[in-house]
This record gives structure tokens, sequence and C-alpha cells, in this order.
């Protein structure tokens, strides 16, 4: 038998916990309040107002009329016959799809196949210099975006530097036609969004015990094996960060298409905005965007699902 | 132990096909270092890690490289796994140079200091990374982890990943890893400097009874003087980029070289004394404080003449304290369990340790401030080189 009698919690106990409780819980949501806010309020509401939009029939001069229509979803993959309204497919938009997501794939592996073994041989330098390298990657981030692609566009266009050289080599006749093609929007892709892909594999190679790949050695794994089997491995979550990072921004990229695209090679980005310029059809925009972005989360949570499941059947 | 086909490329290495018979592997070192000198680093900040080192280790030899840290015997290590170039020199693995042979081609495997066993992986991938990497079968490859979790009593934990183990189930999958390619040479650096204290001890004969059952020559890099007095056949003691002394563990403690060794492997006292003449095998040497002692003569000072000043090395516990004498007085008396440690002053510029058993009731036997005689048996003390 126990010989202290421990008192029942009196209610006042009882309900004096309960309110700093409450007042703990209060002052944590006080904390992510403003993010909540700024979310929700420039992020969720638009989101919304987009979805509402794209089921509405676009007004004459702009706006929207409300009424409830689905030709928004229609039009992205038919034409509304003008004589006699039957609906007849027409893959002008999705051929700009098409076009975004390949120069988007490319541009993301491309920048994989560079930014790997950048990332490596920064990871691998001595503490002291790996800060100075961080450093000079971080360095087009100094200027504007817009700036940079301008200065691409200098670069290989009819009357720029490369072409110049070539020309005064003699090594070719008249200017290589490199402005205003996919080549050049993709090559704006690739310089503008390179450090997103470089950082964060950095990021992860640099947490790794390089006594793995030693191990690796010893225990008669090749380079190449090294490679396939502990480093890539070990750098996944960065490769990872790194695609996501440099594929959503690439897919939905506005100014570098627009700049080094020449307004022939459109991408997603310039086409929404299209839609809610020059062609004054809000719901059309509202539906491509909403389009894209589901999308890219379907195709993101298919990506994610795939990699970490067969990571997790690989050594689970 | 099952065979797991070690393909003759890696049962010998040799590069011009001019191997030497098996039945000459016995005479022929497991390894051997020939003038091997590692210098890191250029111009001012160059550092000597190794300075003009030869060594042999025999075949099924458990051989320890001793020394504090930095005195290059993990560099000596990474040198025969072939993780580093040497500047100079040659090694020789079963007699055949490896110099230009990456690790991938030698049949040597390394336990490392902090295991660096392969997060992403499952204990037993770990454990047939290597066999799968030379082509063993799959089947074959299955069976061999299994006899390796065995050997070093972890079955059923072959699904874990090594974070789910504890720091000593680590090192046993270190050494299953290293151990199931069945290396001719096995390296292990620092393998047990992680553990506690309890553990270490008990590693320490499951070590020594590995390398026995399994009959592979372990090269065993420490700084721990006690596991390496306790498991090695033969002990390199280093310091500075170079070998000290070179023996069995009795060697090195009885019969110490010189200061570093004397001063590195237990408890030493060094007494300055002149030599007053030769007694038999022995130098009797004097010393401040009326200490007289027949010292064993280093083998480069057996001419010491009468004279000669020397250092001299002497062992605490080879010291027997009398009741009575008036040689020195108790200044200081420390209880350490099963002995009791004294300072023993006999002059202002000697004192000496002293360790003294206890006795069955674990009294110690003298206080401070007795007066003591000092008895030191013939050739306790050794005559050191420096």
């Amino acid at each position: 038998m126990a010989a202290v009698d421990i008192p029942a919690p009196t209610e006042r106990a009882v309900a004096a916990q309960a309110f700093l409780r409450r007042r703990w819980l209060k002052s944590r949501y006080g904390l992510v309040a403003p993010a909540l806010i700024i979310i929700g309020l420039f992020g969720i509401l638009p989101l919304l107002i987009m979805v509402v939009y794209s089921f509405l029939e676009a007004g004459q001069y702009g706006g929207v009329v409300w009424n409830f229509s689905t030709d928004a979803y229609l039009s992205f993959l038919f034409q509304r016959d003008i004589f006699d309204g039957t609906l007849v497919f027409s893959p002008d938009y999705l051929v700009i799809y098409v076009r975004s997501i390949f120069l988007a794939v490319a541009t993301t592996v491309i920048c994989l196949a560079l930014g790997f073994p950048t990332a490596y041989f920064m990871a691998t330098r001595p503490p002291a210099q790996r800060t100075l390298w961080v450093f000079l990657i971080t360095i087009p981030f100094w200027s504007n975006l817009l700036v940079r692609t301008l200065a691409v566009m200098l670069i290989i266009r009819d009357e720029g530097v490369i072409n110049d050289i070539l020309l005064w080599l003699g090594l070719i006749d008249k200017p290589i036609v490199m402005l205003y093609t996919n080549f050049a929007v993709m090559l704006g892709l690739l310089y503008s969004f390179l450090p997103f892909m470089v950082l964060p594999i950095y990021a992860s190679l640099e947490k790794m015990d390089f006594r793995l790949v030693e191990a690796g050695f010893d225990l008669y794994a090749t380079r190449g094996k090294v490679l396939r089997r502990i480093i890539i491995p070990l750098a996944k979550p960065g490769i990872i960060a790194g695609c996501l990072l440099v594929f959503i921004p690439a897919i939905g990229a506005y100014v570098t298409p627009l700049i080094l695209g020449g307004g022939k090679h459109l991408m997603i980005g310039a086409l929404i905005a299209l839609q809610f310029g020059t062609s004054r059809n809000w719901p059309l925009g509202s539906a491509q965007a909403l389009i894209l972005m589901v999308g890219v989360l379907v195709a993101l949570l298919f990506y994610v699902r795939t990699t970490t499941g067969k990571a997790q059947a690989l050594h689970g | 132990m099952a065979d797991v086909g070690i393909s003759p490329r890696f049962r010998r290495p040799c590069h011009d096909g001019a191997g030497v018979g098996v039945e000459d592997l016995a005479d022929i070192a497991a390894v051997e270092a020939r003038g091997v000198v590692k210098v890191f680093g250029g111009g001012h900040d160059a550092v000597r890690a190794l300075d003009n080192v030869s060594v042999a280790i025999r075949q099924n030899e458990f051989f320890t490289l001793l020394g504090p840290s930095g005195c290059g015997k993990t560099t000596l290590l990474r040198l025969i796994a072939g993780f580093e170039q040497p500047t100079a020199g040659e090694i020789l693995l079963n007699g055949n140079p490896v110099e230009h042979l990456p690790p991938y081609q030698r049949a040597v495997n390394t336990v490392f200091q902090s295991y660096a066993l392969f997060p992403h992986m499952s204990v037993a991938q770990n454990i047939s990374f290597g066999l799968e990497m030379r082509g063993t079968a799959r089947e074959k490859a299955a069976g061999v982890v299994e006899e390796m979790l065995g050997l070093v009593k972890l079955k059923g934990l072959g699904g874990r990943k090594p974070a789910q183990l504890s720091g000593g189930q680590q090192q046993r999958v270190a050494l299953a890893r290293a151990l199931a390619n069945h290396p001719e040479v096995l390296l292990l650096d620092e393998p047990l400097s992680a553990l506690d204290l309890k553990l270490r001890q008990e590693m320490r004969s499951e070590l020594k009874n590995l390398q026995r059952t399994t009959g592979i020559t372990f090269i065993f890099v420490t700084h721990d003087q006690e596991e390496a007095l306790t498991m090695s056949d033969r002990i390199a003691v280093m310091s500075k980029g170079q070998i000290q002394q070179l023996g069995a563990a009795i060697d090195i403690y009885e019969r110490p070289v010189n200061r570093f060794v004397a001063d590195f492997i237990g408890d030493t006292n060094f007494v300055e004394a002149t030599v007053a003449g030769r007694e038999g095998d022995y130098l009797r040497c004097r010393s401040a404080g009326g200490l007289d002692v027949l010292a064993s003569p280093a083998a480069n000072l057996s001419a010491a003449g009468a004279g000669a000043k020397v250092t001299l090395a002497l062992r605490p516990e080879k010291i027997t304290l009398k009741r009575g004498g008036e040689t020195g007085t108790v200044a200081q008396s420390v209880y350490v369990g099963t002995d009791t440690n004294y300072e023993v002053r006999l002059a202002d510029s000697l004192r000496l340790n002293v360790r003294v058993q206890n006795a069955v009731d674990g009294r110690a036997p003298f206080a401070v401030g007795d007066k003591v005689g000092i008895d030191v048996p013939a050739g306790a003390a050794r005559m050191l080189q420096d």
C-alpha cells in the first residue's frame, strides 16, 4: 500500500494546465501566421480565382463573363469549327506543351551531366577552397536574369562574339544562325539554372564520407562501380533536389524563351502570358496554367514515388 | 571455411608473370616495405610521414604498428592498401612489387578506423560487396555472407542497416566485410578505438582468435600499447616516420632499445648513471642518491667503459622496497587496485616510481614518510642507446 496519497488534480489545476497548453499552441500558430497569411493571400487565393475563371466564358475585352463553360479546357486540344460548331482536334497548344517539356527535360539532363562533375570537383577540394568555389558558382546571381539573358543573346546572335570569331578565323563563310532557335532557348535555360543543379548536389556530396570511396576501392570496386554503387546513391537527395529545382522553373520559364526564342519558339510561360495580354482570353490562360501545374505535380509525385520506392526496394 | 574462389590474379598479384611457387610462400614476406619514404605536401610545408622504412611482415603473422598519432603508422598502412603512393621505395606483396596496382587489384582488405560501412546498404549487402565486385555468383556470395555473420556473431542481422547497429556490431560488420574476401593480408586501422573499454577487451581476444582460425596475415595499427602487447606476434614501434624497434611484445617491453620505446611502452624510470665497471654480463652503474645497480648493457654500448655516462630504464614493478633501509623516503603513495604506486625520493635529482603489489587485504605495505631500502635485481635496469 502506497503510504503517500497523491492528491487528485483539482479542477482549477486542470483548467490552468489546459489554458497554458492552449496559449502555447496559440503562440506556435502565432509564429507561422505571417507565412500562412502570405501564402494564403498571394498563393492559394489567386489559385482559387484561377480555378474559377478557367470554368467561365471570356469577356470581349478581357476579364470574364460569369457563365459556366468548359470551353477553355476543350480548346486546349480542340478547335470549334466556325461554321457548324463541331470540335476539330487541333494540336497547336499541345505542340507548345510538348516543346516546353522537351526543352525542360533536356535542360535538366544536361544540367545534371554538367553539374554533377562540377559538384564532385568542388566537394573534393580542401575545405578552405570549397567556400571559394561556392562563391564563384553564385556569381551569376549578382546580376538580373534579364541582363544575363540579353548577354547570351549578344554572344550567340549573327553578329555576336562567336560568329565574329569564327568568321574572322575563316572557319565559316556566313554566320551560323543560333539566336531564335530551340538551341538558343536551351542554352539560356541551361545557363540560368545550372547553379540550381550544382549547389544541392554539392551539399549532399560535401556531407559524404570519402572514406566510403576508399572502402569501395578496397573491396575491388573500379572507379565506375564506386561512382554507380556508392557516390551516386549517397548523392541522390541532392540529385533529386537539383532536378526539381531545374525542371520546374525551366518548364514555366518566361523571360528566356521570349528573348532567345524570339516568339517563334513559344514555351508555356509565354503562351499563358499571351492569353492574359494580347488574346484577352483569361479563362484559357487560367486553364493552361492549371494544366501545367497539375501536370508538373503529377510528374513530381510519380518521380519521387519511383525514385524513393526503388531506393527502398534496392536497399531495404 | 567455404572456398570463395579467389581468382589467381588476387591470390598472387604479379604483373610480369614471374611469380613464385607456392612451396616458397612461407619464406617470402607477406608484405615487405623497402626503404619507403612518403612526403606529403611540398616546399616549406612538406611533411616526411615515412622516413626510409624497411620492414618484412611474415606470413600468417599478427603484426602491429604501434606509435603515437602522427608517427606514420597509418600512412604505412595506406601505402600497403594502395590509397597512397610512396615517394620513394618499394612495397611488395608476397614478393611482388605493387606500387603500380590500384587498391582494387591488391589482395588486401582494410578495416577502417570509423568502419566506413556503406550507409545505404544492408549489413548483408555490405559484406557481399567485395564478392559482388569480383563477380562471385549470387548464391555463393549469400553463403559466404551467412558464414561471415556467424563468424562475427551477428547471425540474423543481415537485413539491418549499419545505422541500426551498435558501435560494436558495426565493428564486426566491418571485419566481416573485409574477411569475406579471404584477403591474404588484412589491414586494421585502429579498429577498436571507437569502442568502450569492456567491448575493446572482448574484441581483442576475438580478433586474435579470428587471426588464428583464418590464418590471414593481420597488420594492426594502434596507439594503444596494451592492445599491441596482448595481441601481436611482433610489434613495430614507430615514431617520427621511422621504426624505432621491431620485436615480440616481450622484447619491446623488457628490452627497449631507446628512450622513446621505453617511455612509450609502459611506465619507466629514467636514471642517469655512471658506469663503474663490468661484472659478468652486466655493467655496474651508480647514480645520485646512492643507487647502485647491475644493468644489462645495450647492444651497441656493451663496450662502455668505466666512467661512461649512460641512461638506464627501470620498470617500476621490477624494484623491490625493503623495510629498514635508508636509501629513500616514500614521498607519495597512490592506490591503484591491484597495486600501490609509490614515489620514492632518493636524492633531489632522483625520484623513482615503484609499483608494489598490495597485500591480501588490499592494505598498502608502506606509508608516506617511511624510510625504505631499494633492491634492484641484476639486469632489471636496462641501458638505453641514447
